[in-house]
């Protein structure tokens, strides 16, 4: 009867409350000296996994953050959350900048088959670059089913019944463990880490492992030639009426 | 303690603190990200620290500020489900013995929880908090009976219990060795009888850290500290005061006639209540001024992002050099404060008598929040003498910080006291 053994993903990101910058030369934005978090939709796979385990469904939960030294304190609070042992894969801030969700999910994989996870848990996306590709990508390599995107996750019989958020409403389905599943916002609402377990998570182990010690090259395919701040958007005007609405945007051609 | 026990003799208008104000001081914060300017610069905190800081933050931006305003029009927050939710994060008992529900750790949490409840848009609700955790609890702590602390404390950590601590009367706050309220004993319980004025928690408390006298004699040897329940007959809560700032922290004034306490009920040894309430105050004075920082420095920050937006003359305000320098001004002295806190805090750590810089921190505290309050409410101009804005919620409510948890002139008294400058007070035959 033991539980599921569950694999999460805890993404380091520049916190959702600041405002990002662009850097002056254009090669990526500001993170120094900005605040980080864990991605929103990481913690929301970490409730997700701790409510498992409190519910007996789960006997084990593993979370992996990989990047740079700061990684470590995102997998505290993972732990502070209720995550029994944390795995970080260093590397250096500059490899990080040009990693991408192929890389992570190689990695992700092969620490999922290494340690006999029953389920991969991730968010849909990080809140930095959006890519929404980790997930998928992971579930691919090992050829194990996917249910993205979930809002509710129920155990029936072996199997899991997962309710997707999908453009015309609610899905339903049924997938097999081993599974991988990505959080959508309205899964659960994650807990505060309360100040007993943030002092109690410095005791649980915490391995640091490198990308090679899972046999995944993270050498850069790509570069990033520009990062521009979006368009700033142009002042508008006040029409009178709906007569000079028409009137201006036939003007501008619009109509 | 040996210090605190000079001030009593020499000093004793040692700041009552409590009732009011004393950490009121945090106030402001306004929105704005903030840098952290707290950091580890100063190698007191840890990533630990930094981990509290972010998860009391979550809970200030979900579950208080979105409601403060609110608290602030009716006169009152519920303090019951604040705390409640404070308790159940562990946020309430830091510093408390591990037995009672505490973490047993080291002031340096305390501090920077006092830090970050300076991001709670208001000075009413922090300094409710800090009554409970630093002002009413200490003493019980410290030296209480293991009865006591598993009816009062273990609750007031849990955040089951209000508490609320009754030093100050209608006849004095500051001059604490001035109050009147007795406790007789009589078949083995006491007899409480008088009244208590300006207690923060007051009219929501579930009980009080009493300081009444006991005995007769010498007034610094006959009052004791009494945890009393305030759902006991002969207790009226009089009224709500009607107060200028910290409007959403009730404050109450309270009667006693013929209340009946268990004696076993007093805190430690009667008689030395004057003396354990001394010995908390260090704590208190530290804690009130390291919330002050972060409001002062949120208020900085959002002078300066309004001044940048509001043209006048055809540029922004803060081009006035007037204006950006002062605020760099401002900026450099709230930095100053925060590692004079440090050091203290660093003293205090280590075991070493902090009185002497826990009393400037107090009172540079309390003045710099009303330079910075005031100077800062003139550059939003009109809309700073609004109530739609943080600004004139802070003037109003830092004014406190001067008056309470002891007005500036007793922490100079201190300060003083250990220059040698204090003149004798005259002999009392």
């Amino acid at each position: 009867m033991s539980g599921f053994r569950i694999l999460v993903g805890c993404k380091r990101v520049i916190d959702y409350a600041v405002k990002v910058r662009v850097k002056p030369d254009k090669t990526g934005v500001v993170t120094e000296g900005v605040k980080h978090s864990m991605n929103p939709f990481d913690e929301i796979a970490v409730e997700e996994a701790v409510r498992m385990k409190e519910k007996k469904l789960a006997s084990e939960i593993i979370a992996v953050s990989c990047g740079p030294q700061q990684c470590q304190e995102t997998l505290r609070t993972a732990l502070a959350m209720g995550v029994d042992r944390a795995i970080h894969v260093i590397t250096e801030p500059k490899e990080y900048e040009s990693m991408q969700p192929i890389h992570v999910s190689k990695i992700l994989s092969k620490i999922a088959t290494e340690e006999k996870a029953d389920l991969v848990i991730v968010g849909k996306q990080a809140i930095d670059d959006d890519c929404n590709q980790t997930g998928q990508m992971t579930a691919s390599l090992l050829d194990w089913p996917q249910a993205t995107f979930a809002s509710k996750i129920e155990k029936s019989n072996g199997d899991l019944s997962v309710m997707r958020e999908i453009d015309g409403g609610l899905e339903t389905i049924k997938v097999k463990v081993p599974a991988v599943l990505t959080s959508d916002l309205r899964l659960n609402e994650p807990r505060y880490a309360t100040l007993p377990n943030i002092m109690k998570a410095k005791k649980k182990p915490l391995v640091t492992k490198k990308p090679s010690d899972y046999g995944v090259d993270i050498t850069p395919r790509q570069e990033i030639v520009s990062v521009e701040d979006p368009p700033v958007r142009q002042a508008g005007q006040k029409v009178e009426s709906v007569e000079e609405l028409v009137t201006k945007l036939k003007e501008a051609g619009l109509v | 303690m040996s210090t605190n026990m000079l001030l009593n003799k020499i000093v004793r208008p040692s700041r009552n603190f409590v009732k009011l104000g004393r950490q009121s001081k945090r106030l402001c914060s306004t929105h704005v990200e903030r840098k952290k300017s707290s950091d580890n610069s100063n190698g007191l905190f840890t990533e630990e620290h930094q981990q509290l800081r972010d998860t009391l933050k979550k809970i200030i931006d979900k579950e208080i500020n979105p409601y403060v305003d609110q608290w602030e029009q009716e006169g009152q927050f519920p303090a019951k489900k604040v705390f409640k939710t404070l308790g159940n994060a562990g946020l309430l008992g830091v510093t408390k013995p591990t037995e009672y529900g505490g973490l047993g750790l080291d002031y340096t949490y305390s501090v920077a929880l006092a830090e970050e409840l300076g991001n709670i848009n208001c000075g009413g609700v922090p300094m409710a908090i800090g009554v409970q955790t630093d002002m009413s609890t200490p003493a019980l702590a410290k030296f209480g009976s293991d009865k006591l602390k598993r009816e009062f404390l273990a609750p007031s950590i849990s955040g089951d219990f209000v508490s609320c601590i009754g030093v100050s009367e209608v006849g004095g706050g500051s001059d604490v060795a001035s109050v009147k309220t007795t406790a007789v004993k009589k078949d083995g319980d006491y007899i409480i009888n008088g009244g208590k004025m300006w207690i923060t928690n007051g009219a929501q408390a579930d009980w009080m850290c009493l300081l009444a006298n006991t005995s007769e004699g010498p007034a610094h040897r006959n009052k004791s500290l009494i945890c009393l329940p305030m759902n006991l007959p002969g207790i009226t809560v009089a009224k709500k005061i009607d107060k200028m700032g910290m409007r959403c922290s009730d404050t109450a004034q309270i009667y006693f006639e013929d209340v009946r306490v268990p004696q076993d009920h007093v805190i430690g040894e009667e008689g030395m209540g004057f003396t354990y309430q001394m010995l908390q105050f260090q704590e208190e004075r530290l804690y009130g001024a390291a919330a002050t920082v972060q409001p002062l420095d949120n208020l900085i920050t959002s002078t300066a992002d309004y001044c940048r937006q509001r043209k006048v003359f055809g540029s922004p305000l803060l081009n006035n050099q007037t204006i950006h320098f002062r605020l760099a001004e401002l900026s450099t002295e709230v930095e100053c404060l925060r590692s004079l806190i440090y050091r203290s805090v660093g003293d205090y750590v280590s075991g070493q008598d902090m009185t002497r810089l826990a009393s400037m921190c107090k009172l540079k505290a309390g003045r710099l929040a009303r330079e910075v309050t005031d100077s800062c409410l003139q550059f939003w101009g009109g809309m700073g003498f609004t109530n739609e804005v943080l600004v004139s919620r802070f003037y109003r409510d830092f004014r406190l910080l001067s008056i309470g948890g002891g007005a500036d002139e007793v922490m100079l008294s201190i300060i003083c006291k250990y220059m040698n400058t204090l003149p004798k007070p005259p002999k009392q035959k």
